[in-house]
């Protein structure tokens, strides 16, 4: 067991006064409430049978398992759980906190309500206690600040929230910027993220037919629609732990060489290798499931972002960037016989 | 019984040594508390019980437990006695409705993927001793999340939280190598998913704005909890709106094809056809290159028609990409 000691007291002492108010929970459900396995919750189950204020038998906890069922008795003294330590009350407040930006999400008064009541409940309690070596400071002096928002409209938010718990299908229009261009589909909402500074809707795309994200600030009109949006069995959320911009393996392999001011885009986007040059711009391979986003960052970053590879996807840069040049006139090397194009179907990058 | 050192008796003693302090009506003398804790009984010397004793108390104190010191009776000449009091253990009994319960379970959720994962369980499941059972129906398949993908927000978090400065290597963009750096923290920031650290920068005598992303290796504290104060009117947002783009400070003109420019639109005005087959936008912007870059990205969908600058600029971008990429159509 490589639980320290400290962690798995701690562990304890908010788990006995949870059993004394459950009691007679069954051992799995337990288990599973608690966020450990069955294993674990039996090894702790024993040695707090062994604790107690004295080495007498009323003097221990005293614990049964019969039945699968967990009884406590004799645990009136820590029946109260500890108070909160100042960073478990900072976690809790910082993110309601943050929530409060969240309009429509959930419902502000009850959000209120609950930070009312537990910055009332730890307020002066959580001021280090006598003896400890830190300067006494309420919560008030820490300064953590963030914010569950972004640029999508509350009324969005709402209405997916509403579909959610009402299982309705909704009908987006939703931009797909890397093409420049909109798109109606009719999606069962499966879940609604907030990653990475912006909200997303998850649901079952029945265009795609397939599990899609969609980012909120994108969405252009939504609305509900009066039929069941229970997603198919088959459809399953998305592993989003390493974030929105998941590159599936057979996307293909985009090299670009970032000078200085654009290695930004390292730090943005799943890279698969980075290679520092010296004296020359540090290369980077990633893959790109769309390459019309690719040839749009290769225009936005005026020679900063150079595609080295593949040769089709740099040639399509540059005839992008003559095409558009042509619209401003002739001195600006745009290749022989394209000046002075109209706006019309060129090579643009979404193309 | 377990081995005497491992963490299983470790926690086995801490566990006695917390309700022997919690049951006593007053404060227990050293003498009396190692009669009545079994695992200091069997210590082999009075040497090695002071040494397990004294680490136990720095413990149970670390974990937020009151353990006090107060005077004995005269019977025991000036030897201190300790206790711990159930008003300052015990957390006050909060009756949290059922849909409160469940935005507090929402709240703890938001921090599930990060650095602080166990102290929002841990608080969670302290509340919800009362037996109050949340709406499971509530905010199903809401999922915010507070990501702390950044190494160093765990060492951060603590240095804030107790007041402590700290050093770190920090990488600058566009600068090559990554420079030292002692500070004094006063804040942490998440906007757009991204973590800033606000705080008083002691080697150049200033408040600076670090982005946690950019901190190379680990941080390190310097000097004690409690070495300085933050400014109590310290307004970390204050601060990085001064250095992100500020309001719309100029208008721009473009001309958008027909379907197209879809971004932009949004933020822009109608103003009637243009002259080459699409329709006049009026964009307002904070950053003149930055409204270059975006327009162009659009390639041939949108053309800048004013003011000259920008049109100046989209034309030395797009020269620059198509020379960047000159020969790969051949």
């Amino acid at each position: 067991m490589t639980e320290p000691a400290g962690a798995r007291v701690a562990r304890l002492l908010a788990m006995v006064p949870w059993l004394v108010t459950h009691q007679g929970i069954d051992l799995t459900q337990a288990a599973s409430d608690l966020g450990i396995s069955v294993d674990q919750l039996n090894d702790d189950l024993e040695l707090l049978f062994m604790c107690g204020y004295g080495s007498m038998t009323d003097e221990l906890i005293d614990v049964s398992t019969e039945g699968g069922r967990i009884f406590i008795a004799n645990a009136d003294t820590l029946a109260r759980p500890l108070r909160l330590t100042r960073a478990e009350a900072l976690t809790l407040v910082v993110a309601l906190r943050a929530l409060a930006y969240a309009e429509g999400v959930t419902d502000h008064a009850v959000v209120e309500r609950t930070m009312a009541k537990l910055e009332n409940a730890i307020g002066a309690r959580t001021v280090p206690p006598e003896g400890s070596s830190v300067a006494g400071r309420g919560l008030d002096d820490v300064v953590i600040d963030a914010r569950l928002a972004d640029a999508s409209a509350e009324s969005t938010r709402a209405l997916v929230a509403q579909a959610l718990r009402g299982r309705r299908r909704l009908r987006v229009r939703y931009l797909v910027p890397s093409r420049d261009e909109s798109t109606e589909r009719d999606v069962d909402p499966m879940r609604l993220l907030h990653l990475d500074g912006r909200w997303y809707l998850e649901g079952w795309c029945h265009r795609a037919e397939a599990t899609r994200l969609f980012r909120l600030d994108r969405v252009e009109d939504i609305q509900a629609l009066d039929a069941d949006g229970t997603p198919p069995p088959d459809a399953t959320a998305r592993d989003l732990s390493a974030g929105t911009f998941v590159p599936g393996s057979d996307d293909p392999v985009v090299t670009l060489d970032l000078e200085r001011s654009w290695e930004w885009v390292a730090e943005y986007y799943p890279i698969e290798t980075r290679e520092e040059r010296s004296g020359m711009p540090t290369r980077v391979t990633l893959r790109a499931s769309d390459p019309a986003w690719v040839v749009r960052l290769a225009l936005r970053a005026g020679g900063g972002v150079r595609v080295v590879d593949p040769a089709e996807l740099a040639a399509q840069v540059e005839v992008a960037a003559g095409a558009a040049l042509a619209a401003y006139g002739h001195d600006a090397g745009t290749p022989a016989g394209t000046s002075a194009t109209p706006l019309g179907p060129g090579t643009n990058g979404g193309a | 019984m377990p081995p005497p050192n491992s963490p299983a008796a470790k926690t086995e003693r801490l566990m006695n040594l917390v309700m022997t302090l919690l049951y006593t009506r007053r404060p227990l003398p050293k003498a009396r508390i190692r009669e009545i804790v079994e695992q200091y009984r069997l210590a082999p010397s009075d040497e090695a019980f002071d040494r397990m004793f004294e680490r136990d108390k720095d413990d149970l104190r670390e974990l937020g437990i009151p353990l006090v010191t107060e005077d004995l009776t005269a019977a025991w000449d000036d030897e201190p006695g300790y206790r711990i009091h159930q008003r300052d253990y015990a957390l006050p009994d909060i009756a949290f409705a059922p849909d409160e319960l469940a935005v507090l379970g929402l709240a703890a959720r938001t921090w599930s993927h990060a650095t602080l994962a166990g102290p929002a369980a841990q608080a969670l499941r302290k509340l919800r001793a009362s037996g109050v059972e949340p709406d499971p129906e509530a905010l199903v398949g809401i999922e915010p999340r507070l990501a702390t993908g950044e190494p160093a927000f765990g060492a951060l978090f603590e240095a804030l939280l107790d007041t402590t400065p700290v050093a770190f290597d920090y990488r600058r963009p566009a600068s090559d190598s990554a420079t030292t750096r002692h500070v004094q923290p006063w804040g942490l920031t998440s906007r757009s998913g991204r973590w800033y650290l606000t705080g008083f920068d002691t080697g150049r005598g200033q408040p600076r704005i670090f982005r946690l992303s950019r901190i190379a290796g680990p941080v390190r504290r310097e000097g004690k909890p409690g070495s300085y104060s933050p400014p109590r009117e310290h307004d970390p947002g204050r601060m990085l709106a001064a250095d992100l783009p500020e309001e719309p400070s100029g208008e721009a003109v473009v001309e958008v094809r027909e379907g197209r420019g879809a971004e932009l639109r949004r933020r822009a005005t109608p103003a009637g056809p243009g002259p080459h087959g699409g329709s006049l936008l009026t964009v307002p912007y904070a950053d003149l290159d930055r409204l270059a870059e975006e327009v162009a990205s659009y390639g041939t969908s949108v053309r800048a028609v004013s003011p000259p600058e920008l049109v100046a600029a989209v034309r030395e971008r797009l020269t620059a990409s198509a020379q960047a990429h000159r020969g790969s159509s051949q």
